[in-house]
């Protein structure tokens, strides 16, 4: 069978806004670089974040610094965070973000000509550069442009805008392959022809984003099917904290076919308001403890931060939003719900309808054109949707490396850096900074390569059969029903609550559904199949799932993106314990291990005030903060 | 609510290819999009569309529905008649891969023939300083979510695919205004748009603004102010004495 070869340097896995930056900064060090996409190029997931790129540049609040970013990160995270990746992106984020800016995109302006920043749930100051509520497509569409920017600088050199860096859009990777123990290359087909490709590449940069179609109620699209965590699973990487997943608090709850689409931050941000089916601004029942003297205590006190912040505290809608999904979740189950089964969001008794047109265009659109709602006549209705995935590979904070040599991950499909739940407006800018280290990373191993690891043939033909499996069969089960049941399995057993009976049932589930999945028949031919793209993506949602639902079942506490109903509390011994996923190369066999959390650098743990840290750490590590403390103010 | 709504979806490869009946359930509140989903899922496992995020945000599910291009994803079932026999079928101006999924590869040919931003060389990242009135209009046009659907209609190419080497059509003519008129840009783009791009191909009759799902006005705000500037540049008579003069020996 004829393989089409290709031979590369760095292959990037993803055209998003963490594929898109890696891919730049490794042709920019001069790698011969490929970027490997699901969908045309221009069209990933990155495109629907609506709010903003986090990044402490202090345009609106010049109090604003990366300590106090780091900070409102951790916190969001509730400490679970590897530290050192929430120095970096605190770090880094304004550099991306102006960049950005050199490169073509238009953010919204301050008075002063300055890029303008937008308050968000758990960030202290305004803090995300925004356009209108599009941010994402313009980040992705300026990614999009400079790639185009070097591929007619490339014309100009060498006469091919393609000879270092190269789109391979609707190309779908099924397998990395290995020689020894380092990456050798990656297989897959193009969407448009069923024909097969093989990058000979001796780094491999993973940037396939969530898992969300695991899940019903989902603001992802179609390509979130875990791709990456599952190709660096059977690949022999580890991810980390898969058990913490964001729900969103509010994504659309009608008609029954949009349910899930996101409705942006931003409408709380702006003003909005939650109410319940009682017309109570229900939020300030649900300040937890260890943010009580952070938000306002009255709708008075909350309304008048809008305009003075300094002398006043938030508004309790802009919690982070795992605190905001669990309350919603809460009103509804106790009967005080919208009609529709959500709660109410109201923008329109808060702003004059010109300014919400003007600050939530999209918004407007969405709900006028799906669900004819008009955003500046009456209020949405809104519910939690799964949103984001916390967990991912395991990577080196500075480099992007996994385990694996050869490997790099940056943005959703990488762990770490959110901690247990992830702030709005925190994902864009982590593209932008870990996207960019990944790629240097990735050029930097290629450089110290003494020889490029070659894949077997073997290998080669086990892809390639693995791939043409659902093809060749025929009265097997239909993929779509499959899938069906394991978006419902996820939903109702492994959704926003847990119990440790129901996950189990899930994994029993999974268990069925994965036998189930290896004996999936897609009718028709190679070209353009979606039946048998489905039956390809079984595999990896179905690994994914079970780690998340393995690593729910073992954490025994509530923590930011998970949420054990039986163990209510959040636990300051499960905070040092991270949940490790490992899986066999077949997939077969999934496991987790605990491992401990390193403590944080003396120098950012001394940015916490010791009352705030009782919170969270054990008396051991208290202990700990209390030698360093008293050796900085001695010094 | 539910009730069987009558598809012809067309359907082929390679050439050739017919239009499909299917009867088909609906629900409420339900778009195009998820009643090809459904078709999908229990009659035709094959059936090949492009889509993605399913909220008129990333501009894949480009389709003509009864003859009109639009986003399967943003229309909604209740805009027809139940006894309304719908007609899906791909866009006309780009070839045919399989059913409705087209080969547009001829947008992002056109997408690299645009010379990029180009920011004069001594402002640095972090300098930038514009006023927010003055990046409004670029920003209109960076809205595009490129649906390609402006390109589709455009009758330049639509049933002329001999200008397609010449024209860049409304999407790219676009982005030479939006680079124009960012405050940054020091490129001169007014010639090129003319002469390279096939600006004097387009007579206005907005059929692209027409089918612009983000409501861009395309003609209005891009493509005659376009026009203009190079209208004001070619009669010019100030300019066309200097060219005479200056540029002697390039004529």
């Amino acid at each position: 069978m004829e393989i089409e070869r290709h031979e590369y340097d760095v292959v990037v896995i993803g055209a998003g806004g963490a594929g898109l930056r890696a891919a730049i900064e490794a042709r920019q060090q001069g790698k011969r670089t490929a970027i490997v996409c699901k969908s045309l190029f221009g069209k990933a997931h990155t495109v629907m974040a609506e709010g903003g790129a986090a990044a402490a540049m202090g345009n609106v609040n010049p109090d604003d610094n990366w300590m106090v970013h780091f900070r409102d990160t951790m916190r969001g995270g509730k400490f679970l965070n590897n530290w050192r990746m929430a120095e970096l992106h605190a770090k880094e984020a304004p550099d991306r973000v102006w960049e950005l800016e050199a490169w073509g995109a238009l953010f919204d302006r301050t008075k002063d000509g300055k890029i303008s920043q937008r308050n968000f749930g758990g960030h202290e100051y305004p803090r995300l550069a925004h356009v209108g509520d599009r941010t994402g497509l313009e980040l992705i569409r300026t990614l999009q442009q400079r790639v185009v920017a070097l591929q007619q600088e490339d014309e100009k050199l060498h006469g091919d805008p393609e000879a270092y860096i190269k789109v391979f859009a609707e190309c779908t990777v099924t397998r990395l392959l290995k020689e020894g123990g380092a990456i050798a290359g990656a297989f897959g087909y193009w969407r448009e022809t069923g024909k097969f490709v093989l990058f000979d590449a001796p780094a491999v940069v993973l940037a396939t984003g969530g898992i969300g179609k695991s899940y019903v109620v989902t603001s992802n699209s179609w390509e979130y099917t875990g791709d990456g965590h599952a190709l660096a699973l059977l690949a022999g990487a580890e991810l980390i904290n898969m058990e913490f997943i964001q729900f969103h608090p509010t994504g659309m709850v009608w008609p029954p076919s949009v349910r899930g689409i996101l409705v942006t931050e931003s409408v709380r941000g702006d003003g909005g308001v939650l109410r319940n089916s009682e017309g109570r601004r229900f939020m300030f029942d649900y300040v937890p403890d260890v943010f009580k003297d952070k938000y306002a205590t009255t709708e008075e006190e909350a309304d008048r931060w809008y305009t003075d912040q300094a002398n006043n505290r938030r508004p309790p809608e802009l919690l982070p939003r795992d605190e905001v999904a669990r309350a919603i979740n809460a009103e509804v189950k106790a009967g005080r719900g919208s009609p529709q089964g959500g709660v109410f969001l109201d923008v329109s008794t808060r702003l004059p309808a010109a300014e919400i047109v003007k600050r939530l265009p999209s918004m407007h659109h969405q709900f006028k054109e799906l669900a004819d709602v008009d955003i500046t006549r009456e209020p949405m209705q809104v519910g939690p949707t799964c949103h984001y995935i916390m967990g991912g590979v395991e990577v080196d904070a500075d480099t992007g490396a996994a385990s694996v040599p050869g490997l790099f991950a940056a943005g959703e499909v990488s762990g770490g850096m959110h901690g247990s739940n992830r702030l709005g407006g925190n994902s864009l800018s982590d593209l932008l900074v870990f996207g960019r280290r990944a790629g240097a990373g990735a050029a930097a191993y290629v450089n110290g390569l003494a020889k490029r690891p070659a894949a077997s043939e073997e290998s080669i033909r086990d892809a390639r059969d693995e791939a043409l499996a659902p093809l060749e069969r025929s009265g097997g089960e239909n993929p779509y029903e499959v899938h069906h049941e394991l978006q419902r399995t996820m939903n109702e057993l492994v959704g926003i609550i847990r119990k440790a009976e129901e996950v189990s049932e899930a994994l029993e589930a999974v268990e069925k559904l994965k036998e189930r999945s290896k004996n999936t028949a897609s009718p028709g031919g190679r070209i353009y199949n979606p039946g048998w793209h489905l039956a390809l993506d079984l595999r990896n949602m179905l690994l994914v799932s079970e780690c998340v639902a393995r690593a729910a079942l073992l954490r025994e506490e509530s923590r930011g993106g998970h949420t054990r109903d039986d163990y209510p509390k959040m636990s300051p011994e499960w905070r040092r314990r991270l949940l490790v996923c490992s899986a066999t190369p077949d997939g077969a066999t999934v496991s987790v291990e605990e491992k401990i959390q390193p403590s944080m650098r003396a120098d950012l743990l001394v940015l916490f005030d010791r009352p705030e840290l009782s919170k969270y750490l054990t008396e051991d590590e208290l202990a700990e903060y209390d030698a360093v403390d008293g050796a900085v103010k001695e010094a | 609510m539910g009730y069987k709504a009558k598809f012809r979806v067309w359907r082929g490869e390679g050439g050739e290819g017919r239009l499909e009946d299917f009867t088909v359930e609906v629900n409420e509140g339900e778009v195009v999009l998820d009643v090809i989903h459904r078709l999908q899922a229990t009659q035709a496992p094959d059936l090949a569309v492009r889509w993605n995020c399913k909220a008129g945000k990333c501009g894949s599910c480009s389709m003509e529905i009864n003859g009109k291009p639009r986003l399967g994803c943003m229309t909604r079932m209740s805009t027809f008649e139940e006894t309304e026999t719908i007609t899906v079928t791909p866009m006309r101006t780009f070839p045919v891969i399989k059913d409705l999924v087209t080969d547009v590869s001829f947008n992002y040919q056109k997408a690299r023939e645009i010379p990029s931003f180009t920011p004069p060389k001594d402002v640095k990242p972090g300098e930038y300083r514009m006023q927010q009135i003055d990046v409004e209009r670029s920003q209109e046009f960076r809205k595009c979510i490129e649906c390609f659907m402006c390109n589709n209609v455009c009758h330049v190419i639509r049933d002329h695919d001999e200008n397609k080497p010449a024209f860049a059509g409304p999407r790219f003519l676009m982005r030479i205004a939006e680079l124009d008129m960012h405050p940054y840009d020091v490129a001169d783009r007014k010639d090129s748009a003319q002469n390279e791009h096939g600006l004097g191909y387009c007579n206005i009759t907005k059929c692209c603004t027409e089918v612009c799902p983000e409501h861009i006005k395309i003609t209005d705000n891009a493509l005659i102010p376009m026009k203009e500037r190079v209208v004001d540049r070619k009669y010019d008579p100030l300019v066309w004495l200097g060219n005479k003069i200056f540029k002697r020996s390039g004529g």
